[in-house]
């Protein structure tokens, strides 16, 4: 019973996919260079942070949806990432409420 | 006993069991690093003076660790792509690369643990320091951990290619979601240690 098997990709399928993965690899060389040549700038903390962070949320959704083939999940994946993502927003910034004077001491 | 749902999908689910297995465990491991970012976040905000990374880090050497572990990601996802093309010599080829940059990865890191500790700077040595040793290093042994599984596949593992191409292809597939995390936490580790 084919239908009960995991899909099958055919031959053109992967290789649309293997030119996806070439022009992701490209993205991600052209994006760390970007960030890299950024961090020379020597910007004030907050600006360089935010920066920072733009350009690795891009780098990493590139690898999560198409070397991970994101992009293309089940809604069970989606569920289980979507918790986890409130959960690790949460345990990214709840401990900074425990800073006696405020958010984030300047 | 034959372990079900390897190769077919559950029907309530739409997936095999080790594709929700991997992800439920990849899930576990945000955790795992996302507190330790967390701790980071907090530490750092809570210190009045702060060194940037690249006062202390080598950045051009990382730079390369960088790119040698995006390229093992790509040289991963293409072994899948060739094991679905029902190229066995190619699949090979593309794995062996990926453990191999997996290599180079870890001689850089050691190259840059040695020299660090040459110059006396351990993790109790500052904040910074513990912090930058702590993440790197846990990173580090999860990249041996995906090194030693995509060995095996390599190796002795791919023996279940003859008997069964589609539980093996699926094997990689699931070992190369945990390979493109461990790239995934590199591309966030370096920015934040090295360059910020």
């Amino acid at each position: 019973m084919s239908s009960d098997h995991a899909a099958v990709d055919h031959a053109a399928d992967i290789d649309k996919h293997v030119k996806i993965y070439i022009t992701v690899f490209v993205a991600l060389m052209a994006l760390t260079i970007i960030t890299v040549a950024i961090s020379r700038l020597h910007l004030p903390v907050h600006q360089a942070v935010t920066i920072a962070l733009i350009v690795a949320v891009i780098k990493g959704s590139l690898v999560a949806g198409f070397f991970m083939h994101l992009i293309s999940e089940k809604k069970l994946i989606y569920a289980v990432l979507a918790l986890t993502v409130a959960f690790f927003i949460v345990l990214l910034f709840v401990p900074m409420l425990t800073h006696n004077n405020g958010f984030w001491i300047h | 006993m034959e372990i079900p749902y390897t190769v077919e999908v559950r029907r309530d689910t739409g997936l095999t069991n080790g594709k929700i297995g991997i992800w439920l465990f990849l899930a576990s491991e945000v955790m795992l690093f996302g507190a330790l970012f967390a701790s980071y976040i907090l530490i750092r905000t809570g210190m009045p003076v702060w060194p940037r990374g690249d006062t202390i880090l080598n950045v051009p050497l990382a730079t390369f660790n960088t790119i040698v572990l995006i390229s093992s990601s790509v040289t991963m996802v293409m072994a899948w792509a060739s094991l679905k093309r029902n190229r066995f010599g190619t699949f090979r080829v593309y794995l062996g690369s990926t453990v191999l940059l997996g290599g180079v990865f870890l001689l850089v890191k050691y190259f840059e643990y040695s020299h660090k500790f040459e110059n006396g700077l351990f993790p109790r040595t500052s904040n910074f320091l513990a912090l930058y040793f702590t993440l790197t290093g846990l990173h580090m042994l999860h990249v041996i951990g995906g090194m030693a599984v995509n060995a095996y596949l390599w190796g002795p593992g791919a023996k279940l290619w003859k008997t069964n191409p589609e539980w093996f292809t699926n094997r990689v597939e699931n070992s190369g979601l945990f390979w493109h995390f461990v790239d995934l936490v590199w591309i966030f580790l370096f920015p934040t240690l090295y360059l910020l």
